[in-house]
């Protein structure tokens, strides 16, 4: 059994709000640092059997086993790279731009272990552009952690001799798709953000032409605890086969939205209501985005399901994503989707809230970003964008919701990267679960039309906020406001 | 007049270099170099950062734009970036990009007649936490309303600008790329 959210403890979340503590002295005094003096006298694959050991799991979103991921490098390879995603961009979640703000030097320990585990003698942090503070914060420790001798300096303790390492923190310009490993190694190179073919994956062929291991901010900031408690200690807190703690990021309608550690054994609805305060106003929920936007959301019967990553992919009261009723959507090899554990984003949404006018603002997202390289995902997500938007403003046509399912599951599998699928899988997700919505959409503009009111349902002539806001939360459809 | 780096600006771009196996790498930093010193990333500044880093010109160009926060035309001394994805767009963010936009005389991708504010319509920015939310320089403006939006606009005017005053221009016609 997962212990208790009482006697959980906070790893990765140690220092989030003790002031000063992303300071490097402040930190020491607090312990940081300290598993650096154990893990650099073990044996290098002594500290990948602890990661593996531990069942920690990649807290970027696809939950890939790291100490897996690890093993995936050549034997004989000469320079191996570890490049630290952190790009966060996923909507809904916040984890990660806390992380580096409150314990910048939690990662750079990490980041030091895991380059000694790996043979690693140069990392990056890739950070995203939008991410100024942080950026600061960050650059600001690592150069205390080069003036106190962890970084640029040989470790001669170390089982690798005169092994040393260094760190370069690499900022983004805006680009959501960098958050894909492969886009985000081309970014790092100095190209657009193109995501590349796999294979080669980047753990044969990565940075610059060389074996490359990419990790998320959050999977890196657990290996020191790793390292000082052991493996076994790490796999014991969680559940199944994830280890270790998670974070979430809970938004939208709670009444205590915020940042926690918790156990992997929580289910939505306790994490609702025992951790967030429940739903402001007494409403009831509607529905929940369990990681990110990327993820089919669950709707208000489904909310039992831990948040853990197996549970939200096996778990049967979890409903099968659907192309049409009684259709599965196969995402490849006859495998159907319920949801994923994502990047712990998770979002709530009550009783009011109008489901397709979020769906449309999710789509206008992944148009947006979408980065024009492969033609399903450049002009598809465009048109759910359109057809969704239309839908939104009660201006859909007849046909529209099929027409949603037939754009999407031609996109579904057709592209280089997942941003494709990012946008496929909460489209189907909410047409699946939330049909009735989008049909009552159409049944609302065929009255329009009866009444010869085609086209009128938008009065153009209004400012975009002299409109009409839509639901008593005073979510508004986004696209009704776009300007030309 | 091409455009050159200041010393101080060359200094850092041989030190990035150094950061990387390959010049290329520095691409992104050294365009964001450009942008606080040009205030904008015109095609001169373009041609600048190409020279600085032997690259061909269209690498950069294709780089600068793909990008959105690199500005393709100058902007006001304050860009405020107003996130209206999903967790701000439940608890109002709509209506603090349109109290902004109201109070600016702008709409979204503007910037104000007097030069202070660009008003930029953002992608999620990860403090949904603390929806609905904006990122001005350093600083973060949290679990917005409205009011404290307008209100949060005497304090960005009283903090550095984010870059230099802009610098440079396009070359003939090829306006129109990007952002």
């Amino acid at each position: 059994m997962p212990v208790s959210r009482a006697e959980m403890p906070k790893i990765v979340t140690r220092f989030v709000g003790v002031e000063g503590a992303n300071r490097i002295d402040e930190a020491k005094k607090r312990g940081a640092y300290s598993a650096l003096n154990k893990g650099l006298l073990m044996q290098p694959s002594a500290i990948v059997d602890e990661v593996k050991k531990s069942n920690l799991r990649g807290r970027g979103g696809a939950g890939f086993p790291t100490g897996l991921k690890w093993t995936f490098l050549p034997k004989d390879a000469k320079q191996v790279y570890l490049v630290i995603n952190a790009d966060e961009s996923e909507p809904g979640t916040c984890k990660d731009r806390e992380l580096l703000y409150w314990d910048p030097h939690l990662l750079i320990e990490g980041i030091i272990l895991s380059c000694y585990a790996m043979g690693s003698d140069h990392a990056y942090i890739y950070i995203r552009g939008e991410m100024i503070r942080e950026h600061a914060v960050l650059q600001r420790a690592v150069d205390e952690a080069y003036a106190a001798g962890h970084l640029g300096k040989a470790l001669t303790t170390s089982a690798r001799g005169q092994w040393k390492v260094d760190l370069t923190v690499h900022r983004g310009a805006g680009a959501y798709i960098c958050g894909e490993e492969t886009a985000l190694l081309n970014s790092l190179e100095g190209k657009r953000g193109w995501p590349r073919l796999k294979p080669p994956f980047p753990a044969v062929k990565g940075a610059f032409g060389q074996p490359t291991i990419v990790n998320n901010v959050e999977t890196i900031m657990n290996i020191p605890s790793i390292i000082e408690k052991g493996g076994e200690w790490f796999a014991g807190l969680g559940m199944g086969r994830s280890g270790g703690t998670r974070i979430v990021c809970v938004s939208g309608h709670v009444n205590k939205p915020g940042v926690f550690e918790l156990p992997l054994g929580i289910t939505f609805n306790e994490l609702i209501n025992d951790v967030c305060g429940g739903v402001p106003n007494g409403k009831k929920v509607k529905a929940v985005i369990p990681g990110g936007s990327s993820m089919p959301p669950l709707d208000a019967s489904e909310l039992d399901v831990p948040i853990e990553f197996d549970a939200l992919m096996t778990d049967e009261r979890i409903k099968v994503v659907e192309v049409r009723p009684g259709v599965p959507f196969d995402i490849g090899g006859g495998k159907s989707l319920r949801t994923m554990a994502g990047s712990g984003g998770i979002v709530v949404m009550d009783e009011d809230t109008d489901l397709v006018a979020v769906c449309a603002r999710i789509m206008q997202f992944y148009a947006h970003e979408s980065c024009g390289q492969c033609t399903p995902c450049r002009e598809g997500t465009g048109w759910l964008s359109k057809v969704c938007g239309r839908l939104a403003r009660g201006q859909g046509k007849p046909g529209d919701v099929a027409l949603l399912a037939s754009i999407a599951h031609g996109i579904g599998g057709n592209t280089i990267c997942p941003l494709g699928d990012a946008a496929v899988w909460p489209m189907l997700g909410f047409l699946t679960k939330f049909r009735g919505e989008f049909e009552a959409k159409m049944k609302a503009d065929r009255q329009h039309s009866a009444a010869g009111l085609t086209g009128a349902s938008v009065d153009s002539t209004l400012r975009p906020d002299e409109r009409t806001p839509v639901g008593a939360t005073g979510v508004r459809h986004p696209l009704l406001e776009r300007r030309p | 007049m091409p455009l050159t780096f200041s010393a101080e600006s060359k200094q850092k771009i041989e030190a990035l270099k150094g950061r990387y196996p390959d010049k290329q790498a520095a691409c992104l930093p050294v365009l964001h170099l450009a942008q606080d010193e040009f205030g904008w990333v015109s095609d001169e500044a373009i041609d600048a950062v190409a020279a600085a880093l032997d690259l061909p010109t269209a690498h950069v160009f294709g780089v600068a734009t793909f990008y959105t926060m690199y500005h393709r035309h100058p902007t006001g001394k304050h860009t405020l970036m107003v996130c209206t994805n999903v967790s701000c767009m439940l608890r109002g963010g709509y209506d603090v990009l349109h109290a902004l936009e109201k109070k600016l005389g702008v709409k979204a991708g503007g910037t104000s007649a007097d030069g202070e504010f660009t008003l930029v319509e953002e992608e999620c920015l990860a403090a949904c936490a603390n929806a609905p939310c904006i990122i001005s320089g350093h600083k973060y403006f949290l679990d917005l309303t409205p009011e404290s939006a307008v209100k949060a606009l005497d304090e960005i005017k009283q903090m550095p600008p984010d870059h230099a005053p802009a610098r440079g221009q396009n070359h003939g016609s090829s306006d129109g790329h990007g952002h």
